[in-house]
């Protein structure tokens, strides 16, 4: 460990010991007691910040931060010089990354973005907490950061807000922009991949939340059709939702083989063919 | 926010030409060290806007730091560049990464809206009548 990552462990170390002898612990979710720190890989919850209008962590975000420590030493591997989270929320996604790819150490850095300005000072507190430095800008999806972050950014990870909704409630202030979806959920992901796909540096990864009810198959169908190969790195069904974890990379010869499949959805099932063997494509990039 | 996210950041408001670079105005700034990483830099090099990380450095209060043009590749990171005092490669880093503006703006350079700077986060949300179409 360098200097600078011990001296962050025993922050958080010392802060999970204030905490566990204080009279008013926080109540502690259902993952249990905080880790010690020797198995510190991601953000703790008691360290977490919170705010009424913050989406807290919930099952999305353990079972993003859970995919991307399933694919931890790929991203070790892949040694991204910059990561980029959009809608960081209470900033335990970012966080999390930021922890399990320590050892990078500044050879990594990290960005986030959300439309919610609560949102934005929860994650600085949380990334604080956690003596863990990432910019944090407050926009709309990337806005401003799309021309000249163009083609740079090797680590998208995103839980966007893909609740089906009435389209009027998508972009409300507050919190209730966490999660409104619009359309089959769809309205705001839609936005946010093409704005993404911008970003993606040639090496670079993308890592999205969704729901069954956002036609996952549909959303990979789109990215192969523009160039990206995918897979479903995790999948968790609760008694609401089955929430998926979608990866995407870039890959040449995807688009090749959309193109060419040629049939429309639904005509008869040969279209998914070349498809489904991207959905469980284990390419050399991944 | 540093200066390596500043150099990134442009205005997005209806109408403006390239929004970029943003002037940068700053009421609080302050030191936050961190370990050189010259793989890095060596990385965003090429994707700097050096007169406008330079025009941001002096805003924040450090005229004299970088040089006015970008130093090649070999003087920034020659052997043992990065252990010398006053070298390039050091002032480049300090520069991009350690100097944290807390309280400030960015001034878009076409439309002079003016995008504040509050604990360290640019805040670049549009109203809606600036939003493009």
């Amino acid at each position: 460990m360098s200097a600078g990552d011990s001296a962050a462990v025993s922050a958080v170390e010392g802060k999970l010991a204030e905490l566990s002898t204080s009279c008013d612990l926080r109540t502690l979710p259902r993952r249990g007691k905080p880790a010690s720190a020797r198995t510190l890989n991601t953000a703790q919850i008691p360290l977490v910040a919170s705010h009424p209008e913050v989406y807290e962590p919930c099952d999305d975000s353990f079972a993003l931060v859970d995919a991307l420590l399933s694919d931890k030493a790929q991203l070790l591997a892949l040694q991204p010089s910059l990561c980029l989270e959009v809608g960081c929320g209470s900033g335990y996604v970012i966080t999390s990354l930021a922890i399990m790819l320590r050892q990078l150490g500044s050879g990594t850095q990290y960005l986030a973005t959300d439309i919610n300005q609560h949102a934005v000072e929860t994650t600085q507190a949380t990334l604080g907490a956690h003596g863990i430095h990432a910019d944090v800008i407050a926009t709309d999806i990337v806005s401003g950061l799309e021309k000249r972050l163009a083609g740079m950014v090797d680590v998208v990870v995103v839980n966007p807000p893909y609740v089906p909704t009435p389209e009027e409630e998508i972009g409300i202030k507050g919190i209730a922009a966490s999660w409104a979806g619009g359309l089959n959920g769809r309205q705001v992901i839609d936005r946010i991949l093409p704005a993404v796909r911008e970003l993606l540096s040639e090496k670079g990864w993308l890592y999205m939340i969704a729901l069954e009810d956002n036609d996952p198959l549909g959303i990979c169908h789109l990215m192969n059709e523009k160039g990206f190969a995918s897979r479903v790195l995790l999948k968790r069904c609760t008694e609401e939702e089955s929430l998926y974890v979608l990866k995407f990379w870039q890959d040449a010869a995807v688009s090749t083989n959309a193109s060419q499949s040629g049939k429309s959805p639904g005509s008869d099932s040969s279209w998914l063919s070349p498809f489904r063997s991207f959905w469980h494509k284990n390419g050399s990039s991944s | 926010m540093r200066l390596l996210t500043h150099n990134f950041l442009a205005s997005n408001v209806r109408g403006v030409s390239t929004g970029y670079p943003l002037a940068l105005e700053v009421a609080k700034s302050s030191i936050k060290e961190v370990e050189l990483n010259a793989d890095f830099l060596r990385g965003i090099l090429p994707k700097l806007d050096w007169r406008a990380l330079v025009a941001a450095a002096s805003a924040a209060g450090f005229p004299d730091l970088l040089a006015a043009e970008q130093p090649q590749e070999a003087e920034l990171f020659a052997d043992g560049a990065a252990d010398a005092e006053g070298s390039a490669i050091r002032r480049l880093h300090h520069a991009l990464l350690e100097i944290h503006v807390d309280e400030g703006a960015l001034v878009c350079p076409d439309s002079g809206r003016s995008f504040p700077i509050l604990k360290g986060v640019p805040n670049m949300l549009l109203h809606e009548d600036e939003v493009r179409h």
